[in-house]
């Protein structure tokens, strides 16, 4: 299975040799592959040297197989296992922890205590009299907010924009890389040259003016603008990765069959081409996330992104950072626990790409 | 080569020209402007204002205006900072900006280089996995949280070094602020070269250096680095892209009047002229020192051409 993966690897941006087998040969033409057949199989089906009949008959089989050798090398990888515990404790903390703690203290991101006396911010795990308490186990911001609950709260956004400005890529880039990959020739070339253009365009500062200028009336609608604007500027590589793929699979003779039967071209590119990419595609999807997320929080940071009263790990640090020589707790801990995701997604992805991408892995 | 060049300078023209229609077409599509602020503005003085800044004529006037300037490139009068052209302001906010992202890149390039290469040399040892963890720390905080940490630790509790001030180029004022913009670039960097110099010491020519009875610091030093760091050069193409938004950032937690607290300011005022001529520029600095990086490469590279 393993020499049979890096076999499509190893053809990344190599020009694309003509198919050997003359365009209808009879005998395989019953047995092809439906477009609805061929989505459910793993990467490793276009590997398969031509054999059709062998190919649909252990379909089932070996699509598993890949996966379960993946997933036997990703736990292999400490690290790798390590992040993706914390990252799946952080992300149910996220999700599930605003109203554990409003049951259990009544406090949520955006309530402000109504007590003059607790109006004021309160370091970790003291009371209102100064004393131990649990009732805030990361004290308490300007306003008398929980800053747990906050932080919690902000990780949701966090984790809503990196993973919807990440789909928004994902679509883009994938649509693109995979049309362009599978035409070829001129088209090709001038798609390619629009994305290296784009990538040496300073955009962020474009985005920030984007975001400056046409801030929307409502939360929801600045969130939208954020996945928006995150998703389309960080399509680029993952359109660069798609082609490669599509390149190397696109004269392999499952889609020639595909053709001889008629199939049309998007139809070729979506359901014969894309689900064959999947595996570098995941991958480098898990390393998107948190460069969106840290995006997203950069420009929360500078006041663009996320706004009051919804909040997100990077609001809270820019809140943090204003009162840091009083109150140092309202940056540390947004600050350290948005560090520590980013910490883990990235040796999740990397562990991620040395599991399915064998070939990519680092020395 | 020279054609290469001249290739590349005539597409950095139409891009140009997209980023400032983009960015003009941006401020425009936008409802409001600056003079709807606070502050209320008698019609008159509004009219006679807009009359001297050209903001009363069609818009296609405004538009090649802008175009113009950009030709020029002379931006006007700032709209905020009255009496100052864009040009003073971009001149005296680009040497601060420059000097922050020049140590910082300056620290990340000794600093990164050094660790990546003693993590390759010994490859699985201690070194390597603490100098790849530390890597992945760095990739890992954000600056506007490293920032203010280290301010809190450095400025407000040891009182080693200024909080927040800007003292000019070498001073101590800019350790905090290089130090904070430079993590990541070390952390790339250091990866970038620990991989690069695995592969390059596994190549041929260093085995034919080695064979040659070259000492080892001279087979890494003249032979390995050479090709190991090829990496990191293509790197420093789109690092001067990253660099741009770390000194926004870091530029805002330490107060530093650079070209990026100036580029937040004027587009929180909607300062047009300004948020123009700031693009403009930095646009002109990445697209520039990505066609140097190119130039660059060819040097280091004597197997590519164009």
């Amino acid at each position: 299975m393993n020499d049979k993966i890096s076999k499509t690897e190893g053809h990344h941006n190599e020009p694309t040799k003509p198919a050997l087998t003359p365009l209808g040969t009879p005998p395989e033409a019953p047995a092809l592959p439906r477009g609805d057949e061929v989505i459910h199989t793993g990467p490793e089906f276009a590997v398969g040297e031509g054999d059709v009949h062998s190919a649909e008959a252990g379909e089932i089989v070996a699509g598993s197989s890949l996966w379960k050798d993946a997933w036997r090398r990703l736990l292999k990888n400490k690290l790798a296992v390590f992040g993706m515990i914390v990252v799946i404790l952080l992300v149910v903390a996220s999700l599930i922890g605003p109203a554990i703690i409003k049951r259990a203290t009544g406090y949520s991101y955006d309530l402000i205590p109504r007590e003059n006396a607790l109006n004021k911010s309160f370091p970790p795990f003291r009371g209102a009299d100064g004393s131990f308490s649990w009732i805030h186990p990361m004290g308490t911001d300007n306003a008398g907010r929980d800053i747990l609950a906050r932080v919690l709260s902000g990780g949701q956004i966090s984790l809503m924009v990196a993973l919807i400005s990440t789909f928004v890529s994902l679509l883009i880039g994938i649509s693109y890389g995979a049309t362009a990959g599978y035409l070829g020739g001129r088209i090709d070339d001038l798609m390619m040259r629009v994305v290296d253009v784009l990538y040496s365009l300073p955009y962020i500062i474009i985005v920030i003016v984007l975001l400056a200028m046409l801030p929307a009336k409502t939360p929801t609608g600045q969130l939208a603008e954020l996945f928006i604007a995150l998703g389309a500027v960080s399509w680029l590589t993952m359109a660069r990765i798609v082609r490669g793929q599509v390149l190397s699979l696109k004269n392999q003779e499952f889609v020639l069959a595909a053709r001889a039967t008629g199939v049309t071209t998007p139809k070729i590119i979506f359901r014969h081409l894309v689900p064959n990419t999947l595996g570098p595609v995941i991958v480098y999807t898990t390393l998107t996330v948190p460069t969106v997320m840290l995006s997203e929080a950069f420009l929360s940071f500078l006041g663009l992104g996320v706004r009051p009263p919804r909040v997100s790990w990077g609001s809270l640090a820019a809140e943090g950072a204003q009162n840091l020589a009083i109150y140092p707790w309202q940056l540390i801990f947004p600050g350290v626990t948005m560090a520590l995701m980013l910490f883990c997604l990235n040796f999740l992805g990397d562990g991620l790409r040395d599991a399915l991408d064998p070939q990519m892995r680092r020395e | 080569m020279l054609r290469f060049i001249i290739r590349r300078i005539i597409v950095i023209i139409p891009m140009l020209f997209i980023i400032l229609s983009l960015t003009w077409g941006l401020i425009r599509l936008a409802p409001g402007n600056f003079y709807t602020g606070e502050k209320k503005l008698a019609p008159a003085v509004e009219a006679n204002l807009r009359a001297k800044y050209g903001l009363d004529k069609a818009w296609y006037v405004q538009y090649g205006r802008v175009l113009w300037n950009m030709a020029r490139f002379d931006f006007g009068t700032s709209l905020k900072y009255e009496g100052q052209s864009v040009n003073q302001i971009l001149w005296r906010a680009f040497p601060v900006s420059a000097a922050l992202g020049f140590s910082a890149y300056l620290i990340a390039l000794v600093v990164g280089i050094t660790t990546g290469t003693l993590a390759a040399l010994r490859q699985n040892s201690w070194i390597d996995y603490a100098s790849m963890a530390l890597a992945m720390i760095g990739i890992s905080i954000p600056n506007f949280v490293l920032g203010p940490l280290l301010i809190l630790f450095f400025g407000l509790t040891l009182f080693w070094l200024p909080p927040a001030l800007w003292d000019g180029f070498p001073s101590k004022s800019l350790v905090l602020p290089a130090i904070t913009l430079s993590a990541i670039y070390i952390a790339y960097i250091a990866r970038l070269t620990r991989s690069g110099m695995l592969e390059v010491m596994r190549s041929d020519y260093i085995r034919t250096a080695r064979a040659k009875g070259l000492t080892e610091g001279r087979v890494v030093t003249r032979h390995a680095l050479r090709g190991g760091l090829l990496p990191v050069v293509s790197f420093s193409g789109p690092a001067l892209a990253f660099l741009i938004t770390g000194t926004v950032v870091v530029e805002r937690v330490f107060a530093i009047p650079g070209l990026g607290n100036y580029f937040i300011n004027a587009c929180f005022n909607r300062d047009e002229p300004l948020i123009i001529g700031i693009v403009a520029f930095i646009a002109v600095a990445v697209l520039g020192f990505n066609l140097l990086v190119d130039i660059a490469y060819g040097f280091m590279d004597p197997r590519i051409r164009y």
